[in-house]
C-alpha cells in the first residue's frame, strides 16, 4: 500500500508520461505472459492448473478489496462467488433451452450481477460495523446460505448439484468451448478484464477512502465521510467480481454443487489472499497462484496436506504478516540501490537452516500420519527416497534432531541475516541520498 | 404434546448449558483481550477426544478432570507462545491466528482419530432410564449432563465475583494498565483465563462426547453456532451469553420437533399454492428442516434491529 501511495505523488508531465507508460507496461507484459503460458506448458493437466489459477486470481483479487483495500475480514467471500456460479449455470441452462442469441463469453456477466445484487442485500446489514463485528456476521451469513443450499434443493441441485453444457450455446466464429484451451483464453481474458478494473479502483478518489476506513474510521467520519457507505460499496464492488470469478468457475467445471458457497471455499480464498499478502496489489495474484498450485501438486503428494497448508497459514500469520508480496517487495529499494546480492550468502545460511528444521518437522507429521491412519498397511514408509520404519525408534530421533538442529541453527543465523539486512537498507539509503 | 414440551424443554436447557460452557470461556476472553478464539469449538471438540481417549485407559470420571487440564495447559501455552506474539499485529491477525489454528486443529483431529466418528460411550454407572414421561425414558447421563453444566456454571459465578482472583479478572477487563500498576502479571491474567476458557471448553467436549457425536467435524458443525450466541447475546456480556445460550439451546430443540410447513400454514387459511410453482418448494420446507438455519436468521434479526446485542453495551 505504501508501494502505491508514493508512486501516486504528483508527477511533472514528463516524469508522468515514462511512468504511465511503465506502467501499462506491466500489463502488456501481464497479457502476453496470460497469452503465452498455454505454449510453453501443453498438457492438460497443466493448462487446467492456469484456468483455475486465473478464476482464483480474480475471486483472491475481490476479496482483497475488502481485506487488504477497505480493512474488512469476512469469512464468507465464497457466498458471492457461489451464488455467482449457481446463476450462472441457471442462466446457461435457460440459455441453451430458449436458443436465446447469447454467446458464452458474456456468461459471466450474469455472475457478476448475481454477485452485486446479493451483496447489496447481504451488505446492507453486515457492513454497518467494521472490525470484528462485521468478521462475525460474515460468517453467520455464509452459515445462513450454506444451510440454506441444502435445503433448496431446486435451486442449488442437493448433493449431485447443477450440471450444464458450454458447448451448446450461441457461437461467434464457430468457437465452440469444448477445447480446455479456449476456456483458457475466455477465463484470461476475462481475468485481464478484471485485474485492470480492480488495479484501477484502487487509484481512484474512492479506493483512497477505503484506505482511510482501513486505517482510521474516525477520522474518516470527521472529513466529512461516511464509514458505513464507503464499507459497503466496496463490499458491492467485491461481491461483483467474486461473482464474475465464480461464474468463471461453472464455464470451466460445467456443474455447480452446494460446496461452491461452503464455508471452505470462503477459508481457502481467505487463505490465497493472506499468504499472497493483503499489503500490495500483487499479493493476492501471488497467493491465488501459490495456493492452487499447492491445492493440486500437495494432494498428489500427500493425504495431509490440508495441514501442511494450515501450518504455513500460521506461519504467515506470526512471522511474515506483510505474505509473499511484502517479503518480496521488501528487497526492492535494496534492488534499486544494487545492494540485494550481498544479503545472497546470509540468505542461503537462513534457508538452509529452515529447510533442516522443515524437513524435521514434515517428518515428524509424515511418521505421525503413517502411524496413526495406515497402520494396516504395515508399519515401514517410504520418503525422500528413504524407508523409514514407524514402529521404531530411530526415524523419531532423526526427525527430533532434524528438528532441533534445523531451530538451533536458524537462531543463530537469523542474528547475522538481520545484520546484513540493517546493513543492506543502510548502504541503500545513503547510496540513494550520495 | 405435553410430553414433547416437557421433554423439549429438558433437551433444550441441557444443549443451552452445553453452549454457554463454552460461550462463557468465550466471552471472557473476548472482553478481556479483544481476541474472538475461532478456535474455541476446537478445544471443545480437542475436550471430547482427549475425554475418549483417556477414558479408555482410565476410566471416564479421571478423564472428565484430566482431558480439560491437558486442554487447559494447551491452550495457555497456544496464548503464551502464539497469540502474544502476534498481538503487536493487531485484532485481525489474531483472529487469523486462531483461524488457522482451528484448521490445523481439525487436521491434526482427523489424522490422528479419523474421518469417522469415534466409539466414546456413556459410563456403565449412567447408563440407566433416571425417570420416564408418558412414554419417553429420559436417560440419566442427560441429567448429569445438566447438573455438572449447572454446577460450573454457579462455580464459574462464585470465583469471578467472590474471590481475589475473580476480582483481579474483573478489574483486568476494563482497566488493564491499572491492575498492572497495582503490580499484578497482567499477562498472566490473560494467559490464565485463556487456558481457563478453553479447559471450560473441554469439559463441554468431555460431556458432551458421548451425547452427542464425537467426529472430527464436530467443530466446524458448533463454532458458528457459539459465535451467533456470542453476537446475540452482545459481545463480551456474560449475562447476554447465558441468556443467548439458553434461547438458541430452546429454539433450535423445538424448531427440530416441530413438523409443520408454510405450506401447513396457508393450507389452514385455505390457501393451496400450485405445486409446480418454485414458491412450493419454499412453502413445504418444514421448519424441523429449516432448523439449522434459524440461529443464523436469529443473528441477522438481531444484527437488524438491535446492532449490539440483547445485553451488549459496547459497539465494536
Amino acid at each position: 500500500m505504501t508501494q502505491i501511495a508514493e508512486t501516486a505523488g504528483m508527477a511533472t508531465p514528463a516524469r508522468d508520461r515514462f511512468a504511465m507508460l511503465r506502467r501499462s507496461g506491466i500489463w502488456i507484459v501481464a497479457i502476453l505472459l496470460f497469452a503465452g503460458l498455454p505454449l510453453v506448458f501443453r498438457s492438460g493437466s497443466a493448462l487446467t492448473m492456469l484456468s483455475l489459477m486465473g478464476i482464483m486470481i480474480i475471486f483472491a483479487l475481490s476479496y482483497n478489496m475488502l481485506l487488504g483495500q477497505t480493512g474488512m475480514l469476512s469469512f464468507g467471500h465464497a457466498v458471492y462467488y457461489g451464488l455467482g456460479a449457481f446463476f450462472v449455470v441457471h442462466a446457461m441452462n435457460a440459455i441453451i433451452r430458449a436458443r436465446y442469441p447469447i454467446p458464452l463469453p458474456v456468461v459471466p456477466l450474469v455472475g457478476g450481477i448475481a454477485g452485486l445484487v446479493f451483496a447489496i442485500i447481504f451488505g446492507s446489514v453486515s457492513t454497518r460495523r467494521g472490525g470484528t463485528a462485521f468478521a462475525m456476521i460474515s460468517l453467520g451469513l455464509a452459515e445462513l446460505v450454506a444451510s440454506s443450499s441444502l435445503i433448496l434443493r431446486g435451486f442449488f441441485g442437493g448433493e449431485e448439484g447443477i450440471t450444464t453444457n458450454r458447448t451448446r450455446l450461441f457461437r461467434i466464429l464457430d468457437i465452440n468451448f469444448g477445447a480446455q484451451i479456449q476456456v483458457y483464453y475466455l477465463i484470461a481474458a476475462w481475468c485481464i478484464v478484471c485485474m485492470i478494473a480492480m488495479y484501477a479502483l484502487t487509484r481512484t478518489p474512492f479506493g483512497r477512502m477505503c484506505n482511510a476506513v482501513r486505517e482510521n474510521p474516525e477520522r474518516v467520519e470527521f472529513i466529512g465521510y461516511s464509514p458505513t457507505i464507503v464499507r459497503f460499496i466496496a463490499f458491492c464492488l467485491s461481491g461483483l467480481f467474486a461473482g464474475v470469478a465464480g461464474g468463471l468457475a461453472a464455464i470451466n467445471f460445467e456443474i455447480v454443487n452446494a460446496s461452491y458457497v461452503g464455508v471452505q471455499q470462503s477459508g481457502v480464498v481467505l487463505l490465497a489472499a493472506y499468504i499472497g499478502g493483503i499489503g500490495h496489489f500483487v499479493g493476492p495474484v501471488l497467493g491465488a497462484i501459490l495456493v492452487t498450485y499447492l491445492q493440486i501438486m500437495l494432494s498428489d503428494v500427500t493425504e495431509i496436506w490440508q495441514l501442511y497448508f494450515g501450518l504455513m497459514f500460521i506461519a504467515v500469520v506470526m512471522f511474515a504478516p506483510g505474505g509473499l508480496a511484502g517479503l518480496l517487495l521488501m528487497h526492492a529499494p535494496l534492488l534499486r540501490a544494487r545492494v540485494l546480492h550481498r544479503l545472497a550468502g546470509p540468505y542461503l545460511l537462513l534457508l538452509a537452516a529452515a529447510l533442516i528444521a522443515a524437513a524435521g518437522a514434515i517428518l515428524v507429521i509424515e511418521l505421525g500420519h503413517h502411524l496413526m491412519a495406515k497402520a494396516s498397511d504395515g508399519s515401514v514408509m517410504r520418503m525422500f527416497g528413504v524407508s523409514f520404519d514407524t514402529a521404531s525408534v530411530s526415524p523419531w530421533l532423526i526427525a527430533a534432531t532434524l528438528v532441533a538442529a534445523g531451530a538451533l541453527l536458524t537462531r543463530i543465523v537469523w542474528p547475522i541475516a538481520t545484520q546484513a539486512w540493517n546493513d543492506a537498507i543502510a548502504a541503500a539509503r545513503t547510496g540513494a541520498r550520495s | 404434546m405435553l410430553e414433547l414440551i416437557l421433554i423439549s424443554t429438558l433437551n433444550g436447557m441441557l444443549f443451552g448449558m452445553l453452549l454457554f460452557l463454552m460461550a462463557s470461556g468465550l466471552t471472557l476472553i473476548f472482553s478481556m483481550m479483544g481476541v474472538l478464539n475461532f478456535a474455541h469449538a476446537s478445544f471443545y471438540m480437542l475436550g471430547a477426544f482427549f475425554g475418549f481417549q483417556i477414558s479408555r485407559y482410565v476410566g471416564f470420571w479421571p478423564a472428565l478432570v484430566l482431558a480439560p487440564v491437558v486442554v487447559g495447559v494447551i491452550g495457555a501455552l497456544v496464548e503464551r507462545y502464539g497469540l502474544r506474539n502476534v498481538h503487536r499485529h493487531g485484532h485481525v491477525a489474531e483472529l487469523l491466528f486462531t483461524f488457522g489454528l482451528a484448521f490445523v486443529i481439525e487436521e491434526i483431529v482427523q489424522m490422528v482419530w479419523g474421518k469417522a466418528p469415534v466409539d466414546y460411550r456413556v459410563p456403565a454407572l449412567l447408563d440407566f432410564t433416571a425417570f420416564t414421561v408418558f412414554s419417553t425414558n429420559y436417560p440419566a447421563y442427560k441429567l448429569f449432563m445438566l447438573l455438572i453444566s449447572i454446577a460450573i456454571f454457579i462455580a464459574l459465578l462464585a470465583v469471578l465475583t467472590r474471590t481475589r482472583v475473580g476480582l483481579i479478572i474483573q478489574a483486568a477487563l476494563t482497566h488493564p494498565n491499572m491492575v498492572a500498576m497495582l503490580g499484578h502479571n497482567v499477562p498472566r491474567v490473560f494467559m490464565l483465563v485463556f487456558g481457563s476458557g478453553c479447559a471450560l471448553a473441554a469439559v463441554a467436549g468431555v460431556i458432551a462426547g458421548p451425547a452427542l457425536v464425537t467426529q472430527a467435524n464436530m467443530a466446524g458443525l458448533l463454532g458458528p453456532i457459539l459465535f451467533v450466541v456470542v453476537v446475540v447475546g452482545g459481545l463480551g456480556s456474560l449475562a447476554g451469553a447465558f441468556a443467548a445460550s439458553l434461547l438458541i439451546g430452546l429454539i433450535q430443540t423445538f424448531a427440530v420437533s416441530v413438523n409443520a410447513s408454510l405450506a401447513d400454514l396457508l393450507g389452514t387459511f385455505g390457501l393451496v399454492l400450485d405445486t409446480r410453482s418454485s414458491l412450493s418448494e419454499l412453502s413445504n420446507v418444514t421448519v424441523a428442516q429449516i432448523a439449522p438455519v434459524i440461529p443464523y436468521l436469529l443473528l441477522v434479526l438481531i444484527l437488524i434491529l438491535r446492532p449490539t446485542g440483547l445485553f451488549g453495551t459496547r459497539d465494536t
